[in-house]
Parts: C-alpha cells; structure tokens; sequence
C-alpha cells in the first residue's frame, strides 16, 4: 500500500466496530453501583493481616533545613513501631534523583536534612494503628533552620526554558514576529495571571504495599499501571516482572496519579524494612505538596491585526514556576499554536525557580492556564477591533494548522462555534459592556472562549479470549480513573467482537494484564480502545480462518475479508444468511477457545501528515451583583468535536466536568503561601476552594459530530481535557461584558471587581 | 491523634462533674473533631454532651421569649416553623452556614463557641501580607485578628439574645454580646462552665415582617462569609420605630452597630438613610494589610440588607438563603 497509514483502515472488522451496536450507545457506566453502594474495592480498601500504617511529617517551611526531630518521643509512644528520618532511612537501589519513566520527576524520600517546599516529607513514622502512627509524626516537633522562602513569581530569576522532554516545553516561532508586529494598524500587549492550583481528586493517593521476597505488590490507585511497575521496580532494584500493581478503581487522577511520588516509595520502603504489609494514605491536606500540581503563570500577550481585523501576530509569552530541583513548566503559551490563523505565531516560555514542590500535568497542562489568557486576549483584540467576539474568532479561523500549513485530520470548530452560538442565544448580544441586566437588577454578561485539545495517542496491548460458549474475555491493565473508560472500552471491545456487552467480560487495573498504557493526555480511548479493537479482530480473523477452512461450515471457502462478526454470528458482508454463530464454529473444530492480541499506536508519519486536535467552543453567561460584585456562572454551553464519540453520556460527563473545573479554574482555585514560611496557607478545602453545586448552573454539552479517519482507525480523539479549556477565558469574557471591568487575572474574586 | 480521656455522663450535673483541666465538651463535634483530626486542638479528656436529657428543645417561654436548647442542631432549629416563623432572620443565617450535613449535625451552642477560622488557624499568627480577607476591620485597632466565623451569631446579637450558663457554682446568664472577648481566652466563660441555652426575648419576635440576613462570599453555597449583615426594622406605618443591625465577619466578634440603629430609628426608609446608616456603621473601620475593600464590601453589604429588610421578609425561605442570588428561578433548594 503506498499510504497505508493516512487512509481510513477499511476491512469489515473496522466497519462493523464504526457502526457497532454497543459503541455509540449511551450506556450507564457498569461500576456505577458498586461505587455507590461501597463495594468497590479502592486502593485503601486493602488490608492485609499484620497491616501497619505510615504517616509522613510534612515540612511547614518552605526552604531550610531540619535541625531536630524528637524521636525519641515519638518511638515512646504506644503503638508506633518504627521511625525513619534521614539519619536512618533504608537504602534505595535506584536514585530518586534519576527519571526511571518519561513521566517522572525527582522525589523526595528522606535523602538528607534540607528542605525543598512545604510539605515535603521529613519523616516517616509506622504503627499499629493510623492513630498512633499520626500521633508519633506530631511528637517529633521539628526545629527548622529556616530561610526566606521563595513562593511568588517575583521572588526568582527569570529563565528560558530549555526544551526536553515532558514538562520542558518547546517555544515555538513561525513567521516573521517582527514584520507581524510592524504590521499591525491596531494592537494589544497584555498581561494575564493564572494561580497555582493542586490537584484534589476525591480518592487523595494511597498506596498498600506487601513485599514476599522480592516480589513486590501494590495497590495503588494509577493511571498508567504498567509505568508504575517499571518506577517502583527502578527504585527497589528488582526486575519489572516481580511487581504486580491493582488499580481497579481510582477516585480520579486529573495527572496527579500518573507520575510516581516519594510518600508511595516511602511506603514501599518501610514495608520491605518492617517486613510487614504497610499503607499510607494522604490527608487532604498532604494533597498540596509532594504530588504535583499546576504551576501558577504569568503570561503576556501581544497581538495584532491589519486593517481587515486578520491577525498579523500573535505573541505568547509564559513565565511559569518549578521547583529548585526539578523543571515542569505548565506549556502556556503551546495554547496559542495550532489555532488561529495569524500571520506570525510566536509560543516562548520562562522559568523561575521557587521553593515550592515540582508542578506536573493537572487536566489540560499548558491548554487550560494558556487558552485563558488567549482568549481573554482575543476579546480585548476583537473588541479594538470593534468585532463581535464570534465574528473575530471566524475572520481569524485556521483552515490549516497555522505556522506547519498541515491540513487538519478533521476539524468541526465551525460547526462547534455556531451550533453553540444557536443554543446559547448568541446572537443580538450587545457589543459594548455592561448594557443587561436581569429582572433582579444583576448584571449580565456573555462570553465566550474556544478549546483546542491535542488528540494524541500512546501505545497499549490487549488481549481477546472467545470462548467455545460464545462468550468473551477482553484484557487489557488499562485504568479507570473514574471517567468510566471500564464501560467504554468494553463498548469498543464488544463490538469488535461482534457481541453485546452481557456475552462480554472485561478485566482491567491489574498489571498482569497486557500493557493498557497511560489513562492521561485525553489519549486513553483511542489507545487502549485502539488495542483492544485491534485484539477482537485478530480474533475474529482466527475464527474466520477456522470456518472458511471448514467444508461443514457456510462460510467454507469465503474469504475472510468480507467477513462480519456481529450478535455472535460470522457472516458473508451483504448476505447475513450465509453464516453461523460463533459456538457453531467453535464447537466443531473442537477448540475450546481463541486468543487473539493486538496493540495500538499511531504511526508517526501519520502524525506528520495531519494535525490532529479535538475542537471546542464555550459560551458562558455571568451574573454579577453590580454593588456586592459577587459573581456566579448562570449558564454554560459548551459545543465540541472530538472525533467519535463512544458512549455520550459518559464523554458529556467527562466534558461537564471540565467544564466545571473552568469554573473553579475561573473564580476559586488558588493556593497562597504565607510569605514568612512558605507554607500553603489554604491547604484544605476550607480554604481551597473548588465550585460547589449552587456554583453550577445552565450547564449544556453539545457533541459535534466529526468523522475522522486518520486519527486512528477508530476515529476517536479525546473528551478528557478539552472541557476545561475555553470556559476559563469565557467566563472572565463574560465578566468584562457584565461589569465593563477587564480583571487580567485568575481567580477573579469579589474585591477585584470592588477595586476595579 | 493525641490520646485522650473519654466520658459520657447521664446527667448535666455529672458532666459538670466530670469537667477537669484540659477537658473539652463534645456536641456535635463538627468543629472540635475536625481541629482534634488536624492537631489543631488537643484536648486531654472529651465530655461527650451530646447524650444528655433535656438539652435539645425549642420551647416558647411564658414571656413570649424562644429558649432554644445548647444540643438544639442548627438543622432543626432553621427548620423549626415555629422559630422560623418568630425569627426568620435567625433561620436564614442559619441556613446560609455550611452545608446540609455539617447543620444537621451542628449543634447551637457549638456554632456559638466555634473556632475563628482563617488561613492561618491554629498558628502562626495571621500575615495581613498574605491574606487578609478574613481579618477584622472592626474592633481589632489595626492590628491583624481574625474575624468570627458564625453566621447564626450575626442576627443573634442584633436580637438581644442571652446565654444561659451552668458551671461548678451554679447557673448564671449573659447577653451574647458579652460572651467574646478579645484575645485568649476567646470567651468569658469560665473553664469549665457549659452553655444550656440560648434564649431570643420577646421583643425579638416584633421584628419578623422586615428582617433579612445577607452573606457575600466568593462561591455561592459552604463557605464563610466575606461580609455580612443582619437587618430588622420594626415599622410604625411609613416609618422605623425601631431597627436592629449587626455585621459578621467583619471584627473578632458577631458585631452589633448602635450608631447606626440610633441613625435609623424613626426615618422613613430610603436608599439615602440606609447608605448613610451603613457608613455610620463602619465608621470606625480600620483596614489590615490590602483589605480595605472589605470595609467598602461591608458598607454596601448593610446597606443592601437594610433595603431587603425594608422591602418586607419574604413568604418563603429563598432558595438559596442570605445569598445576593437567592431570587432567582431555578436554583435548587439547598435546606
């Protein structure tokens, strides 16, 4: 074939799974009861005989060095079983400063003295109870010998960020920057500020770690279950093989839980030197610390447009925090590529090194804080230009992939802006601010934003067993990290088998399973989906090539390409008659059962042929008390294309979500260090706060439909991110239409508006 | 957590019994718990309360007074029609606190003895460069204290509400208003004294056709409030004959302004007087740190209340109570 990757995959199989009878349907997740009747078993759900339970000291400085613990009086207590500080830490065979997968980052696990950031772990207390293991880790009452912490994005150096590898972003230029600026009849330079935010899924991490010889088992919730096999068997100096993960279920992941963190190798640790079964489960407030989070920006804007409003540059600077250690720098200013057509596009990104912990991938890494400050900037753009935002946006649209000039494996975003344009009643909004007012005198305001998401994809394997009952087997270590992928994956399973869900067993989140791969960059569907897809038609491949072979059967001599597998049966494509079920075939040539496998990645000419992007447009209305300038999202509409959409009602889920957390993204979440410490203040959700459900109202999905045929056989993209983008800067858009008050940063808060 | 001593006495009189150094009473435990999990508080003994006879009743007394009992759950006592009836301003401060689970279980006299709550709880102390948004502007001289959390205490003051106290030498009683008190200890109870009861006068009752508690904070539903104000006016045809106003989150206790019920009474009501009875209300006000806003916040907050509370108390508890957005169609009801 001479191009075999950019073409749609066309053989039956691949038919019969786009127009399958389980994907595509809106079926209820399948773990729904189990959750909420308590019989899923989560990671801290385990407890083996003879558990101990870890708890880690955090440090409330930010930068020093501890001069003294009283163990002393925390081994007295009754119960605590051991105490590890620096002094008497057991030795790791692998370097926590070394990178064992290509999500991980340095981690901190009692290696000396020094402190990094506030809640950094200085030391590990074991015992019997979680109570008495808690009360150990307070009688230790460190000293500190502090200094001055580094918290604010004032309080380092500026640097360029050097590009490599995960968290390093690129900058990225095309075109004539200068020229794009010297041409420009009217333009912006802005600046925008986005907060540091943690990550607080509901289940917080937890691990239970039991160690027989050197065959190691953890449960622990993951994302990527393979990976974690590899990290923790790096830092124990045993063979990948020797470590089994379960993660059947995860209380969400958000990126948290893809990397792997110290308190988890603090665990495994204390478990291999106690010689007993250890958990360790962090507290909500150890969330903020040692487990990554979104890294706060300062971000600056400079666009520009001729005459005719069409952009001649569009200028994107990022200045984000790191840890002093290590470097993971949210890939703002990546936001403003790929989406608009300007006529220079110019991404750049600067560090500074704060004593805070290393940040990581948080939903929408880079996407989510930088397409709230682009947008923002296209409205102030279009409203120079004295454009409706809409019109702004489409007098800008990019046909292809700006800078690259890479035709786009599809792109529904036309669609996306004026189908929800429709459902938001867009259309005769006032052009100039603060002219509505609702029958409570509140002001009123619209906004909008568009979300532009990667649709990448990894590399997972899976495994399909038919069996002589007509029944199946799919495998594959893929997690579900609450989004309900153990629902949509066995819809993309099923149908590849040609069964319905009930003939279907599905196991998944254990790591004897072949490799699922990573549940993160909203590639998890299309990858492991793509594996087990891949898996099912090899199957059916081998039970064609049995009944083709088969004088006794119908299909004797037909060939398998235009074979279909569907309700059980294999039959000529376009003459059902001609056929027999599964059983049949299976029972007389007597083979108990067929295993078929299958992998799945994209090509990576395939990449380089078409840009690949699921689409978005978010429309928001405000309500603003214009004395008290407490605010509140009254409606959201949020249209998007990602490609195929398996199960509706769990991708309008996942894009819900997103969608809220723009909300939160938008108002409430920020983490705030006291300046003399360094320590987070709000550390809990007392103060950290994310949108409540009286914060969430008149929120509308609407899915676009979009073919896709190169993105991968499937013509799947990825619901898992994109919901967050473009609602931040829709809502601040909406808040500047309410108010007339342009606030240039995020959260927007009541005494902003006040001081306005 | 920190070992602790555990007892449960049948009786009010055996728990007073049971009170030592160190020891803290348990009712519904919403705030102490929650500081004992964190380490914030370490009692050395719990007395758990929450079992005793004859503590958890809403009775209307002989003198036309409410007396509410200290095991009462706010819960209850908002969702009382009587009270709420007699009080709506209590119900919807109330109703505006926490959430549904933490009301159902939070008893009355907790809310009144909880905890000041910000950021920087339980220590250091509070850095105005921070964050001062929950640090009081009033009855602090500038200096960086943290403002009272409760919501129920804001129309409670305005009320004239009472205490009653029972301790090792007897019971005794005390105006509300006289429960706080600046620094440690944050109350002027004796340790080892216990609140029984809340009691709400009659002449509380005479203000239920105007009277609305207002909360601004920054998200809609179960967080503590920015600024507040609780507003009642007792009307004689077109104008005040009496009016109540007291403001919460502003100063390190539930804080009741004089002036400017002095200012209102006897005035027809109007956008003018209740600006000008706002001002008189902050009148002392001193910014910590950046959080000037809050005084202007606090200002606009009174007088908003006092225009709700002229308009007249609605028939029904709004759908989201004491909330700038409480009118609005379709808002789930959080009661």
């Amino acid at each position: 074939m001479s191009e075999p990757m950019s073409e749609p995959m066309s053989d039956v199989l691949d038919r019969s799974i786009r127009f399958g009878s389980n994907a595509g349907q809106p079926l209820t997740r399948r773990d729904g009861i189990a959750k909420v009747t308590g019989t899923a078993t989560f990671a801290a759900d385990n407890l083996p005989d003879g558990l101990l339970h870890a708890v880690y000291l955090p440090a409330t400085i930010a930068r020093g060095r501890v001069t003294k613990l009283d163990v002393d009086a925390a081994r007295a207590h009754p119960g605590v079983v051991a105490v590890y500080t620096p002094e008497n830490r057991p030795p790791l065979q692998g370097d926590p400063d070394d990178k064992p997968t290509m999500f991980s980052f340095r981690i901190e696990v009692l290696q000396d003295d020094t402190v990094r950031y506030a809640g950094q772990p200085i030391a590990l207390v074991l015992g019997e109870t979680l109570e008495a293991a808690t009360e150990g880790a307070r009688l230790l009452n460190p000293d500190y010998d502090m200094q001055t912490p580094r918290t604010g994005l004032d309080d380092g150096d500026p640097f360029d960020v050097e590009p490599g590898g995960f968290g390093r972003p690129a900058g990225t230029t095309h075109g004539d920057i200068d020229a794009g600026h010297a041409a420009a009849a009217k333009a912006i330079d802005v600046t925008y500020r986005t907060a540091s935010q943690y990550h607080n899924a509901m289940e917080t991490h937890a691990i239970v770690a039991q160690w027989d010889g050197d065959q190691l088992l953890l449960d622990v919730p993951t994302q990527a279950l393979n990976m974690t096999c590899a990290a923790y068997a790096y830092f124990f100096g045993i063979p990948v093989e020797n470590v089994t993960v379960r993660s059947p279920y995860l209380g969400g992941g958000f990126g948290s839980k893809a990397i792997p963190v110290g308190p988890s190798v603090l665990a495994i640790l204390a478990a291999r030197a106690s010689g007993r079964p250890v958990k360790l489960m962090l507290t909500r407030q150890q969330m903020f610390g040692p487990v990554a989070h979104r890294g706060a920006t300062r971000q600056r804007l400079r666009l520009g447009i001729g005459d005719d409003a069409a952009l001649t540059v569009l200028d994107h600077d990022s200045l984000s925090e790191t840890s002093t250690f290590d470097d993971f720098h949210e890939p703002a200013a990546n936001a403003s590529q790929g989406l608009y057509a300007a006529g220079a596009i110019r991404s750049s990104h600067r560090g500074v090194r704060l004593d805070i912990g290393t940040p990581g991938p948080m939903r929408a890494p880079g996407e989510a804080s930088g397409a709230a400050a682009l947008e923002c900037a296209m409205d102030e753009m279009a409203e120079a230009a004295g454009m409706d935002p809409l019109e702004f946006r489409l007098k800008n649209y990019a046909e292809t992939e700006p800078g690259t000039g890479k035709p786009y494996s599809s792109k529904a975003l036309r669609d996306c802006y004026l189908q929800g344009a429709e459902r938001f009643g867009w259309a005769g909004r006032p052009m100039a601010p603060r002219q509505m007012q609702d029958e409570d005198g509140l002001l009123t305001g619209w906004g909008m934003g568009t979300a532009l998401f990667p649709a990448p994809m990894f590399a997972a394997e899976a495994r399909a067993t038919l069996r002589a009952d007509g029944s199946a087997l799919v495998e594959t270590s893929a997690a579900d990290m609450g989004q309900g992928s153990w629902t949509s994956l066995a819809q993309i399973a099923a149908d590849s088998l040609g069964l319905s869900m009930d003939q279907l067993e599905f196991h998944a989140g254990h790591s004897s399973l072949p490799d699922g791969g990573v549940a993160g960059g909203s590639g998890h569907t299309a990858t492991a989906g793509g594996a087990l897809h891949a898996a099912g038609r090899d199957t059916i491949r081998q039970l064609g090539e049995l009944a083709a072979g088969d004088p006794a059967s119908p299909l004797y001599g037909a060939g398998n390409a235009s074979l279909v597998a569907q309700h059980g049966r294999l039959f000529v494509e376009g003459d059902p008659g001609r056929g027999e079920s599964f059983t049949d075939i299976l029972s007389r040539a007597g083979v108990p059962e067929l295993i078929g496998s299958g992998k799945a990645a994209r090509p990576p000419e395939a990449g380089q042929r078409h840009a690949m992007y699921s689409h978005g447009a978010v429309f928001a209305e405000v309500k603003v008390d214009p004395e008290l300038c407490q605010m509140r999202v009254s409606r959201l509409v949020g249209a998007f294309a990602a490609g195929r959409i398996i199960n509706p009602k769990l991708a309008e889920s996942q894009l819900m979500g997103g969608m809220i957390w723009g909300i939160g993204f938008a108002l409430h979440e920020e983490a705030k260090h006291d300046p003399r410490t360094g320590r987070i203040l709000n550390a809990d959700f007392a103060g950290y706060h994310v949108p409540v459900n009286a914060d969430v109202c008149g929120l509308e999905v609407v899915t676009v439909h979009e073919d896709d045929p190169f993105v991968n056989p499937l013509g799947i993209k990825g619901v898992g991110e994109i919901g967050i983008v473009g609602t931040v800067g829709a809502i601040g858009n909406a808040i500047r239409h309410a108010t007339g008050h342009r606030i240039r940063r995020f959260p927007i808060r009541i005494e902003d508006l006040l001081t306005a | 957590m920190k070992m602790f001593d555990f007892a449960q006495p049948a009786t009010l009189d055996e728990a007073i019994g049971a009170w030592e150094p160190g020891a803290a009473w348990l009712g519904g435990g919403t705030n102490l718990v929650d500081l004992m999990k964190t380490g914030a508080v370490q009692p050395a003994k719990l007395i758990d309360i929450s079992r005793l006879p004859g503590l958890a009743g809403i009775d209307e007394l002989d003198d036309g007074a409410t007396r509410i009992g200290a095991l009462v759950r706010n819960a209850d006592l908002a969702g009382d029609p009587a009270f709420a009836g007699r009080y709506p301003m209590v119900a919807e401060a109330l109703l505006s606190g926490a959430s549904g689970q933490l009301r159902n279980a939070a008893t009355v006299a907790g809310n009144l003895m909880q905890y000041p709550r910000d950021a920087y709880f339980p220590g250091p102390e509070p850095d105005p460069m921070a964050d001062a948004s929950s640090l009081s502007v009033l009855g602090a001289g500038g200096e960086p204290v943290t403002v009272h959390p409760s919501d129920f205490c804001v129309p409670l003051v305005a009320l004239d509400a009472v205490v009653e106290i029972l301790g090792p030498d007897g019971p005794r009683e005390i105006a509300l208003a006289d429960l706080y008190q600046p620094g440690e200890p944050r109350t002027t109870l004796i340790p080892g004294e216990l609140v029984t009861a809340l009691r709400l006068p009659a002449a509380a009752a005479e203000f239920r056709a105007n009277c609305r508690y207002l909360k601004v904070r920054d998200r809609t539903s179960f967080a503590f409030a920015m600024a507040s104000a609780a507003a009642s006016l007792r009307m004689d045809g077109p104008h005040i004959a009496e009016a109540r106003l007291s403001l919460g989150a502003v100063a390190p206790k539930p804080w009741r302004v004089a002036e400017a019920e002095a200012l209102l009474k006897g005035q027809a009501p109007g956008a003018d007087l209740f600006a000008r009875a706002a001002d008189a209300a902050m009148a002392g006000a001193q910014p910590v740190g950046g959080n000037g806003w809050k005084i202007e916040l606090a200002r606009r907050t009174a007088a908003r209340a006092l225009a709700m509370a002229a308009a007249g108390t609605p028939a029904d508890m709004p759908a989201l109570p004491a909330s700038p957005f409480g009118n609005q169609t379709g808002d789930l009801a959080h009661v």
